[in-house]
């Protein structure tokens, strides 16, 4: 963010800003790709909002007389192998994914930003220490790591967000940490630290601040790559339990069908596809407009 | 470059300590005595005793660690649960369905993300870019288990093209082994060939503004010269470490892959091993992958020393 506003004075006047915030909005709204995703995040967010209030059927009902019949004006999305409406539980299901995205995101973040922060801003053996430690996170892959946390967890959706979230936190270390590296580096901290601003208030108030942007457009990407970490563990059986509806859970029973309902695999993969491309599209579209160098 | 690599090797090390401490930790998450868990169905008290004897439960946690870090320093991760059978022989078993699979996804990938980067970065600005952008994000999106549902749907239920799960081993039916593994192959190279288009425009794109393209042109070069020649070479450097980095990728997804073509390799190994409750092998597994990825790094660092001169130089 505003580096530049802040190189002459400690404490910089917060109105200064405001010229900025309205360029990368301007930018941001221009991008259209960006608005498309903002579009398709909120269309998903309003519907998982909405599901207690819309007019659909409990997504646990079962109705043998209705089982596996294709989607039609009773059941706009079909029903599935029990005879549960597919809509209702893409609905419900929805706020499980949306639900998975942010909390490990927020899990990432919380530990992960701290940690990076101090890591930055301290260096010598307490960043060699979160350094080493990060690294061996980050070999483990992504997925394998998650997959693992929860097997020795257990399944549930609660449990899949922490692992999802145990195995993000290394990304928003390393990012944080190299942020907060370039910002300390800056003349304004020096001058922050010469007139006897508390460490905690440096990186609170300067530091933390112009390291945000970058954070931010890395949590919306991995709020997609959550996403389907956590269709992933559901799709294995190690995420969101039955009868709850989730959209992996739902793929997993559909791909036993694949001959006699087709539809019960085409609603959850189309939705997860849609929700995660809306935010890689927001993601690109807020690294563009934070971006600087971007004109 | 025997000292750059051997500096790199030296830097691994603690990182590879690290990684085994974590891996050994996971056994202190499970809830209650760990010792009931390792034991499964058995609860015989002396066949419980000797088991907490095996696995030194009764010391404490840090000789605990010793004890297994220094089996698995000499290949011994421990004993599956599940077939009795040494997990190092498990996994050795089970990786070279997996690699036949990661390079046949990274053939795919490279096959089709490269030439798109660089058509991607040529055309930079015109439809053929925008079309390009548009499918590598729609690749990068897609769960890849979804698509193999798909792709069984419509190229084995429907048209009956290929089928739909199993392995044949190359040795056995080197042409049915190829053809069974397409589709998997396929699926899982696509999100790495939207990864690697990604890339490859992005460090395409950063040679096409140097000078010497500049002059390159200005000298009356053909375009795919300067594309191919001038360009490609200059840019193959983050290109190539890249797909090296890629391979712990491809581990990853083989996971879901493997699951949905029912494909006997380490990718399915880990899930029943996950729903076995057969915890020294989900913990042999992660160890594997973390320093095979840390394998893949040294090789990336290598690959970039070899195509970098300059850093020869420094």
């Amino acid at each position: 963010m505003a580096q530049a506003d802040l190189v002459d004075s400690p404490s910089p006047d917060p109105g200064a800003s405001v010229p900025r915030d309205n360029r990368v909005w301007r930018k941001f709204r221009s991008h259209r790709s960006a608005m498309a995703g903002a579009f398709l995040v909120g269309f998903f967010v309003i519907v998982a909002l909405a599901a207690p209030l819309l007019p659909i059927p409990d997504p646990a009902a079962t109705d043998w007389g209705a089982v596996r019949k294709a989607p039609s004006w009773a059941h706009w999305m079909g029903t599935d192998e029990i005879g549960r409406d597919v809509m209702s539980r893409m609905i419900w299901g929805a706020q499980a994914s949306l639900l998975a995205g942010v909390v490990s995101v927020g899990i990432a973040i919380g530990l992960g930003v701290p940690l990076g922060l101090v890591a930055g801003y301290f260096g010598g053996w307490i960043d060699a220490i979160v350094s080493r430690c990060t690294e061996a996170v980050l070999a483990a892959p992504f997925l394998i790591l998650a997959i693992a946390l929860a097997a020795f967890l257990g399944p549930s959706l609660t449990n899949a967000m922490i692992a999802i979230g145990i195995s993000a936190t290394p990304i928003f270390i390393r990012l944080t940490r190299g942020q907060v590296m370039n910002v300390a580096a800056e003349d304004y901290i020096e001058a922050a630290r010469s007139i006897g601003t508390p460490t905690h208030r440096i990186l609170g108030r300067y530091i933390l601040p112009n390291a945000l942007p970058p954070i931010l457009v890395q949590a919306t990407l991995t709020v997609a790559t959550a996403i389907i970490a956590e269709a992933s563990l559901s799709f294995l059986g190690l995420g969101q339990q039955p009868p709850a509806p989730s959209w992996g859970s739902m793929l997993n029973t559909a791909k036993n069908f694949l001959n006699q309902a087709p539809w019960m695999a085409m609603w959850p993969g189309v939705s997860i596809f849609l929700v995660v491309l809306g935010f890689n599209l927001l993601g690109d579209g807020l690294r563009d407009a934070l971006d600087p160098r971007e004109t | 470059m025997l000292r750059f690599l051997l500096r790199r090797i030296f830097i691994a090390i603690p990182t590879i300590i690290l990684i085994s401490v974590f891996v050994f930790s996971l056994q202190q998450l499970l809830p209650g005595d760990p010792l009931l868990v390792l034991a499964g169905e058995e609860r015989d008290p002396e066949v419980l005793e000797a088991l907490r004897e095996k696995y030194r439960l009764n010391d404490p946690i840090p000789m605990q660690y010793f004890a297994w870090a220094s089996n698995a320093l000499q290949g011994d991760l421990g004993t599956s649960l599940r077939t009795n059978q040494p997990v190092t022989e498990l996994i050795l078993e089970k990786l070279p369905v997996t690699l036949q699979l990661a390079i046949m996804s990274m053939i795919f990938a490279m096959l089709i993300g490269i030439p798109a980067g660089i058509l991607s970065a040529a055309k930079k600005g015109t439809l053929v870019d925008y079309t390009a952008n548009v499918v590598a994000l729609s690749g990068l999106s897609v769960p890849n288990f979804w698509l193999g549902i798909m792709l069984i749907l419509l190229v084995s239920v429907k048209w009956q093209l290929l089928p739909a799960s199993g392995y044949t081993p190359p040795a056995e039916d080197f042409w049915q082994s190829i053809r069974t593994m397409l589709m998997p192959a396929f699926v899982l190279g696509t999100a790495l060939a939207a990864t690697l288009m990604r890339h490859t425009r992005s460090a395409m794109l950063s040679v096409l503004s140097t000078d010497y393209i500049r002059t390159a042109r200005a000298k009356g070069l053909r375009e795919r010269n300067v594309i191919m020649v001038h360009a490609f070479r200059n840019a193959l450097t983050p290109i190539v470490t890249l797909t090296a980095l890629l391979f712990g990728e491809l581990v990853a997804g083989a996971v879901l892959t493997e699951q949905i073509f029912t494909i006997p390799g380490f990718g399915k190994l880990v899930v029943d091993a996950v729903f076995n409750r057969d915890y020294a092998v989900v913990q042999g597994i992660v160890l594997v992958t973390a320093i095979g990825f840390i394998f893949m790094n040294l090789i990336a660092d290598a690959l970039y020393y070899i195509l970098n001169p300059r850093l020869k130089v420094a």
